[in-house]
């Protein structure tokens, strides 16, 4: 059954000038119930503001430009942020994001901000029954629980605020977890034990579905079962882990792994390919294939005709000439 | 260039720097077109909108006449006393901040002590000391040298801040001196901070100027709005129900501290990103 | 272990901030020897102190106990010392004031050599740097760092080595601000520093792959220690260190198992 589905998705943001920005332009996928989709690009390729699209959630100066996102069955577009608060996020659709310092309020300990969280959402609870079931659900992270709910965010490592900030966003069991870079500003130590964390919630089904958006392909690999590769504000391919990781189509992905440098035997020797220049700039209107300027194989007739998803080899890729 | 674009789409700092250009407007450009004269003129207290549209003081001299006087001196002060304070408190500071360690601790040490001994009392001792040739220069200096530190300690702060970025690393490696790194790596960063910060001291300045001048320590040699306040209370304006004595020259420092707070508070909104809209 | 010809030598080298109570010990203890020509990783987790080490051989901080040796004496006098060893540092668009143009703070780099060439040669200088790293000088004229992007801000960082021509470069952490296709062109521009100025370059990094890749030799910190030193095939393929095995295990890498 089809849980999440997203169907040509664009939306934009006006700059403080006026300018329009097309961040994110004609996405498209759909999610079962525990599917996990990674989404992976660099550095301004529209993967944040594509994450407040996804959860319907628009705050001017974002708007969505066309295309719908539904969670069973239920369209989150043209809805006040109000609305969405209160009765998408938390439940149905919740967000996991970078920075744990931002999402916790420094003046609050961890068990009252949890607690916030049942009581908003829940009538009729008790206090006392709130805290049992935080105690329930804190003892599955591999914390020391009460040292964690009793403390201050700043008395904890960075490692117990993101899992606390984890741990948070899936008090209320949502059905669709979207994870924001959950641990790019981690170390790869803590990093692990972060993850393990996530899959050991998607073993106890606290959660089953999930988008996982990184920088990081490696990453991705583990923790994914399907990966879109995005940029320029749209995805380029989008295949199992399997398929994106070891036998890349579009120019764009393979550049992406074949930049990857890892210390394995025999890595030493291979050559991680480079690729000059800037992704274009999405203020002005582009006609041709967003890659065309970088691309290594890019034909004279890529500059002017608009690409479109198609499939081969059992993905969708973003390039006619890919085989 | 898109900074002062930017200040004048903010309603609250255009509606400040009009309020205070038409006061230096009318302190400079006034006396040209009005004829200013400090000589007895009419009878003790004429009542203002007759042949003096501000009515007289008690020795019969125009109030229009006094108050473009007492407004000059009034800003004269104010700009003196700012640009004293806020010299003195950015170079302390900006170097303090910088240097960090001892020579940091020993600034440090002598900006809480200013701040400690309460510096109004400070200014009336030493206006009270000066009997004569207590001139309106004197006053804005000795205002000016005892508000240097809180532009020292705000400085300090932030430029504490700035020594850890990485551009201050790359000017060291490339051989610049203490002087220079201060000046053009740190400074311009600070600068719409101490830009504020001299608009707040500049206000401040005017307001201590007429506190000191309504107890009867002001300048000697001048009118300000301040002494223009001291007078009519010496005469018992106050009692006598003339409130053309008063009222007018309140009003006026009132005005510009009023026009400096806003520019102050909307300029702040566009010089730090994070109070934007 | 001390090399007579060493272009660094650390011996026991310790560095502390803070007093009393709050002292806290970023290089602890520290042995190592760096010879000319070499290119040395010194990798780790945040907060091993890697960038306190390097910020040390740069003469910015003394150590506070122990020796550090830049050609078999300490440093005295950082004007002299930064003839010969200069930086790139993590994110390029911190390190250029952005209240100045990028050619003129490029003009700024001559500050440090003792004598100043010519203004004509100055010039030739500056933009034949440029052209080695594959930015034509007209593209820059007159722009101020937040016009360019973050490859060719990195880029216009490599162009100051290129016209200062040090012996040495610490390079912190250079690419991790950057995206991964750019990343390998850093790179590149690096190696042709190495191959083109018989250049030593100390590389501060996380990323073990990356260190692997580029260097003839691996420091592993670890709370302030070096806890490993060797080949990167020694140290990545055979390590002998706890915290080795350890990071190299926690690194998500696409040809090996990761969670079991």
């Amino acid at each position: 059954m089809t849980l999440f589905e997203v169907e040509q998705l664009s939306l934009h943001y006006l700059t403080r000038f006026g300018e329009k920005i097309h961040a994110v332009t004609d996405v498209s996928f759909t999610m079962k119930k525990g599917e996990i989709l990674g989404i992976a690009g660099e550095s301004g390729c529209g993967k944040s503001t594509l994450v407040n699209g996804l959860m319907g959630l628009f705050i001017p100066p974002l708007y969505p430009t066309d295309g719908i996102v539904k969670v069973a069955g239920e369209s989150l577009m043209n809805r006040t942020p109000e609305d969405i608060r209160k009765n998408v996020l938390s439940r149905k659709v919740s967000m996991i994001p970078q920075g744990a310092f931002n999402a916790l309020n420094p003046t609050r300990k961890i068990k009252d901000i949890a607690a916030d969280v049942i009581a908003a959402h829940m009538k009729d609870i008790d206090r006392k029954a709130i805290h049992t079931r935080l105690r329930e659900r804190f003892d599955l992270f591999g914390m020391n629980t009460e040292k964690v709910l009793n403390s201050y965010p700043i008395q904890l490592t960075a490692g117990e605020r993101q899992r606390s900030v984890i741990g948070i966003s899936t008090l209320l069991n949502p059905r669709m977890v979207i994870a924001d870079e959950p641990t790019s500003a981690l170390d790869v130590s803590t990093q692990k034990i972060v993850i393990k964390m996530i899959f050991n919630l998607l073993e106890k089904e606290i959660f089953s579905t999930m988008i996982f958006i990184t920088h990081e392909l490696p990453l991705l690999r583990h923790v994914a079962d399907t990966i879109a590769i995005m940029y320029a504000g749209e995805f380029v391919e989008l295949g199992t882990a399997e398929q994106i990781i070891f036998d890349p189509r579009h120019p764009y992905t393979k550049a992406l792994m074949g930049a990857m440098l890892s210390a394995e035997a025999g890595q030493k020797q291979k050559k991680p390919t480079a690729i000059e220049g800037a992704p274009p700039n999405l203020a002005k209107p582009i006609t041709g294939c967003r890659f065309a300027e970088r691309c290594p194989v890019a034909k004279p007739q890529c500059h002017h005709t608009k690409q479109n998803m198609r499939i081969i080899a059992d993905r969708q890729v973003r390039c006619e000439y890919a085989q | 260039m898109k900074l002062l674009k930017n200040l004048l789409k903010s309603p609250m700092f255009v509606a400040g720097i009009t309020l205070f250009l038409g006061t230096i407007i009318l302190a400079l450009i006034g006396p040209l077109t009005y004829p200013i004269t400090l000589e007895r003129v009419g009878s003790q207290y004429s009542t203002p909108f007759g042949r003096f549209f501000l009515g007289t003081d008690h020795l019969g001299r125009d109030y229009i006449s006094l108050l473009l006087r007492g407004l000059r001196a009034s800003l004269y002060v104010g700009f003196l006393a700012g640009t004293i304070a806020t010299t003195i408190g950015t170079l302390l500071g900006i170097y303090g901040g910088f240097k960090g360690g001892i020579i940091d601790d020993m600034i440090n040490m002598i900006t809480n002590l200013f701040i400690v001994i309460p510096s109004f009392v400070v200014l009336i001792l030493i206006s009270g000391s000066f009997e004569d040739g207590r001139s309106l220069t004197l006053i804005g200096l000795i205002i000016g040298l005892t508000t240097w530190p809180w532009t020292a300690r705000a400085v300090r702060a932030q430029s504490a801040a700035i020594k850890s970025k990485d551009h201050i690393s790359l000017a060291r490696i490339n051989g610049d001196g203490t002087l220079l790194v201060l000046l053009k790596h740190i400074l311009p960063y600070l600068a719409s901070y101490v830009f504020m910060v001299f608009i707040l001291q500049v206000a401040s300045g005017i307001l201590s100027e007429a506190a000191i001048s309504m107890i009867g320590l002001g300048p000697l040699d001048s009118i300000s709005l301040g002494t223009i306040l001291n007078q009519a209370k010496n005469n018992g304006a106050l009692g006598d129900g003339v409130w053309w004595a008063f009222i007018p020259s309140t009003i006026m420092i009132t005005v510009i501290v009023f026009a400096l707070y806003l520019i102050n508070t909307s300029a702040e909104g566009v010089f730090n990103p994070r109070l934007r809209k | 272990m001390l090399n007579k010809n060493s272009i660094f030598a650390a011996n026991n080298c310790t560095r502390e901030f803070g007093t009393g109570k709050k002292i806290v010990r970023a290089v602890d203890n520290t042995t190592f020897s760096i010879e000319s020509g070499e290119i040395v990783s010194i990798v780790g987790g945040s907060g091993c102190g890697k960038s306190v080490l390097a910020k040390m051989m740069l003469g910015l901080y003394k150590p506070t106990d122990g020796t550090l040796l830049y050609n078999n004496a300490p440093v005295t006098n950082t004007k002299i010392h930064w003839r010969e060893v200069q930086a790139v540092f993590q994110d390029p668009f911190s390190c250029f004031n952005q209240f100045f143009t990028i050619r003129s703070q490029l003009k700024d780099a001559f500050g440090i050599l003792q004598e100043k060439p010519s203004h004509k040669e100055i010039e030739k200088r500056i933009d034949n740097a440029l052209l080695a790293v594959n930015i034509k000088p007209h593209e820059i004229s007159g722009k101020y760092p937040f016009e360019l992007s973050g490859g060719q801000m990195q880029r216009m960082l490599l162009a100051r080595i290129f016209i200062l021509r040090p012996k040495v470069l610490i390079a912190d952490e250079p690419t991790s601000m950057v995206d991964a296709c750019v990343r390998a062109n850093i790179l590149d521009y690096l190696m042709k520093l190495k191959e083109e100025l018989k250049m030593t370059i100390v590389f501060v990094t996380h990323d073990i792959g990356l260190a692997y890749y580029v260097s003839d030799r691996l420091f592993i910190m670890h709370n302030g220690r070096i806890v490993e030193q060797g080949t990167p095939d020694e140290v990545t393929l055979s390590p002998r260190s706890e915290h080795t095995v350890r990071l190299l295990e926690d690194i998500p890498e696409i040809h090996r198992a990761w969670i079991c």
